[in-house]
């Protein structure tokens, strides 16, 4: 009795804790590793940024420099802790030497931390998009080509204050790194030309009811700002219009984006007309762009136009395979080789060249938009205008730039 | 356990190694050499990080296994201590951050979740049943919520970065093998004062007030005091979880200890078996395991059911987790020893 005890025991607790790391990735493979939220409030958002880079996987058949592309998949829910597990599991345990994402701001930012410790590992963003991940203390192995927060807004506050003529606009954005960075581009703009913004209101991610915030927006604002993102853009919108509110609106990238305009209800009178500025445009008439989205169609369960996640993890996934093409699929010095060729890289994606600044994040093209109704009946940004080759510090030289500030839930301010 | 009688019969009392039993000095063996076999990652990880919540389900055992008490709000009590450690010690938010060196934070970062851990006991105690979990999921939930928008003390959405298990002795405690080896010792220590403690007076009263609270009024007996006593001990146990929890991530955010987190040590617990203080780091191995790799097994859309339908198997199979299967599998290898041959 006693031996089959200790046999069942010893057992349990092998079995349990060591069984062997299966990580032997064959020599005409290579790994890459893919987080985004396939879980939480931002599921919609990560399935479709997978869309994305499997659509530049599947543009190089599935090779790279003659070697297989294998996606090792990690799932986080917007939380950095969870993002830092996932990147964890994928680095430590699959044996990841390359890795694309995260989705989400806050994760990016612990992401960032994170690669500091892992100096031989790459690390590709998806399309988390605060400003610090790569502004103030950068990694030396993370690279962004898919732009921040405050770059994809650039155009946005001009047009509202000069062509919409809004002098006076609140806001309304979800609490945590990437909407503070989004409404700091806005405002940025906005303010120097002379606009006002007398109320911020931030609401936490997955807030239900809105009815608080609706309240605490004065009644005299020309227009209001929303940077919120899937359900929870959705569910602001709703009570909004069902309050009877009628201020214009101006859209954050990810409040009017595919995953936004796909939903049903009266919602779509209410978003008809609302500007915005991303880093696509659905009715972008450039020939890449119309070959991306058709490329991007054939992924399963694809939106009627990529979202601004499936262009970021695109972009990044993109950017990833043609460095790794460059040195020939060769990681093994640690990806220093890799890391300098990406730091050179500048190609022409669906919309328009990328090329990365001192700090690793990319100069791009941003679009100035509006939301119409297609001949199909469905929403989508129509291209108002393009804002070519966007950096970091939105044109305004570093070190007075630099001075603004980090972005937070107080600053930039005019009230 | 089937401890051997010593033969002598002067001398009746047992030595400690026969009062330990075969099973904890195998268990223990293996646990110390499991570095010798474990990468990294399975060393941190899958181990240490079991260990938490083994310790975090241990917290809740205690209350819910002696006690009769089932607290959602253990998650709560671990990231109190969490966040205490990122606001008295060092984290680079920028935000507090007051400096204070480890053998000063960390005792006080237990004994605030410790209070904590009474005050929310005191305030429960007087429920019975569902009305407890309904009242700790109520604490949790606040505590959450008041986290994710309080920015003078949490630092909203974002929380706590940069903070640093201590270096002392020569060790970097957060190296895997100091860090598994810490998280070992600490997880022993409650573990045996769990089990000291239920065969203690003090547990043979707590349960004695599980099964008959009015009796044990009637004779004499504080009930309320000896129930928030055993919340004070759960938060130091959950406590000291809280301080490797923070050390091990190097941050601490809302979502730490979120109403997810809070349901994950409830099943740690109930999946383990709340009858014997050993069934919490069962759960814990097998909870965490199934979280790490499901992604692997059925790819990244569907891997939450496959969780939850294995957590659904193994309730199913033996509602009282898998303490209770073993409980079932042992009277037929006891019957199978009898056997001739065997």
């Amino acid at each position: 009795m006693r031996m089959h005890r200790r046999t069942l025991l010893a057992l349990a607790v092998f079995t349990g804790l060591t069984a062997p790391s299966m990580a032997l990735a064959a020599d005409d493979t290579i790994k890459i590793g893919l987080l985004a939220t396939f879980e939480g409030p931002f599921t919609v958002l990560g399935e479709d940024g997978e869309r994305g880079a499997m659509t530049a996987v599947a543009e190089m058949n599935g090779t790279v420099a003659g070697k297989k592309i294998e996606i090792v998949k990690g799932s986080s829910d917007a939380s950095p802790d969870s993002a830092v597990r996932a990147a964890r599991k994928l680095v430590e345990q699959d044996g990841v030497k390359v890795l694309v994402g995260p989705l989400s701001g806050d994760e990016g930012l612990a992401v960032k931390d994170y690669a500091k410790t892992q100096p031989n590992v790459t690390f590709i963003n998806g399309t988390s998009a605060a400003q610090d991940t790569t502004l103030r203390d950068p990694a030396e192995n993370f690279f962004r080509f898919s732009t921040d927060g405050a770059q994809w807004m650039a155009g946005l506050g001009t047009y509202a204050f000069k062509d919409k003529g809004y002098k006076k606009v609140a806001t309304v954005a979800e609490d945590y790194s990437f909407p503070y960075t989004q409404v700091f581009g806005f405002m940025a703009e906005f303010c120097k030309a002379g606009g006002h913004v007398p109320s911020k209101s931030w609401v936490p991610i997955g807030n239900k009811d809105f009815s608080s915030v609706i309240a605490a927006i004065p009644e005299d604002v020309d227009a209001i700002y929303v940077a919120l993102g899937g359900a929870d853009a959705v569910n602001f919108l709703t009570q909004y219009q069902q309050g009877g509110g009628s201020a214009p609106l101006i859209g954050g990238s990810i409040t009017v984006d595919q995953t936004v305009l796909t939903s049903k209800g009266k919602l779509r009178d209410v978003l008809k007309g609302t500007p915005s500025a991303g880093p696509t445009a659905d009715t972008n008439d450039a020939p890449a762009w119309k070959a991306f989205v058709e490329a991007y169609k054939k992924q399963p369960g694809a939106f009627p136009s990529p979202s601004l996640f499936a262009h970021g993890y695109y972009v990044d996934m993109k950017a990833t395979l043609l460095g790794l093409d460059q040195v020939g699929g060769d990681v093994s010095d640690g990806g220093k080789k890799l890391r300098d060729a990406l730091s050179k890289l500048s190609f022409d994606t669906p919309t328009g060249k990328v090329s990365l600044d001192k700090n690793r994040n990319a100069i791009a093209d941003i679009f100035l938009t509006e939301v119409t109704e297609g001949a199909d009946g469905n929403l989508m940004n129509k291209l108002v205008k393009v804002v070519p080759q966007v950096n970091q510090t939105l044109g305004i030289p570093e070190d007075e730039f630099m001075k603004l500030g980090a972005v937070n839930r107080d600053n930039p301010s005019c009230p | 356990m089937s401890l051997a009688i010593a033969t002598d019969g002067t001398t009746p009392r047992q030595n400690w190694l026969e009062r330990l039993g075969a099973g904890h000095i195998i268990l223990a063996v293996v646990l110390v050499l499991y570095p010798l076999v474990a990468s990294d990652f399975f060393l941190t990880q899958i181990g240490g990080y079991s260990l938490i919540f083994g310790m975090m389900g241990l917290s809740l055992m205690l209350l819910a296994g002696y006690g009769g008490m089932v607290s959602l709000a253990q998650i709560t009590v671990a990231g109190i201590s969490a966040y205490a450690i990122a606001i008295l010690g060092n984290n680079n938010s920028n935000i507090l951050g007051f400096g204070w060196p480890w053998w000063l934070a960390v005792p006080f970062a237990v004994l605030a979740a410790a209070l904590a851990s009474a005050l929310i006991g005191w305030i429960s105690v007087r429920t019975e049943g569902i009305y407890t979990i309904m009242i700790t999921l109520a604490i949790a939930t606040a505590t959450y919520y008041f986290a994710q928008q309080n920015y003078a003390i949490f630092n909203g959405h974002s929380g706590y970065a940069g903070i640093r298990a201590p270096a002392f002795w020569g060790i970097g405690w957060r190296d895997p093998k100091p860090f598994y080896y810490l998280c070992l010792g600490l997880a022993v220590l409650s573990y045996a004062a769990v089990l000291y403690g239920s065969r203690s007076t003090f547990g043979m009263t707590l349960q004695a007030i599980r099964d008959n609270p009015r009796r044990m009024r009637a004779l004499g007996y504080h009930v309320t005091a000896h129930k928030v006593f055993a919340w004070l001990l759960a938060g130091v146990i959950a406590g000291l979880a809280g301080v490797l929890l923070v050390w091990f991530n190097g941050r601490v955010s809302p979502g730490t200890i979120g109403v997810d987190a809070a349901i994950d040590v409830l099943i740690i617990a109930v999946i383990g078996g709340l009858r014997h203080p050993i069934g919490p780091f069962l759960g814990a191995v097998v909870v965490i395991l199934m979280q790490t790799f499901a992604i692997d097994i059925v790819g990244a859309e569907r891997f939450n059911t496959l969780i939850g339908l294995v957590f659904l198997v193994i309730v199913f199979v033996s509602p009282d987790g898998i303490l209770g299967l073993w409980g079932r599998i042992k009277p037929h290898l006891a019957q199978e020893s009898l056997r001739p041959g065997s």
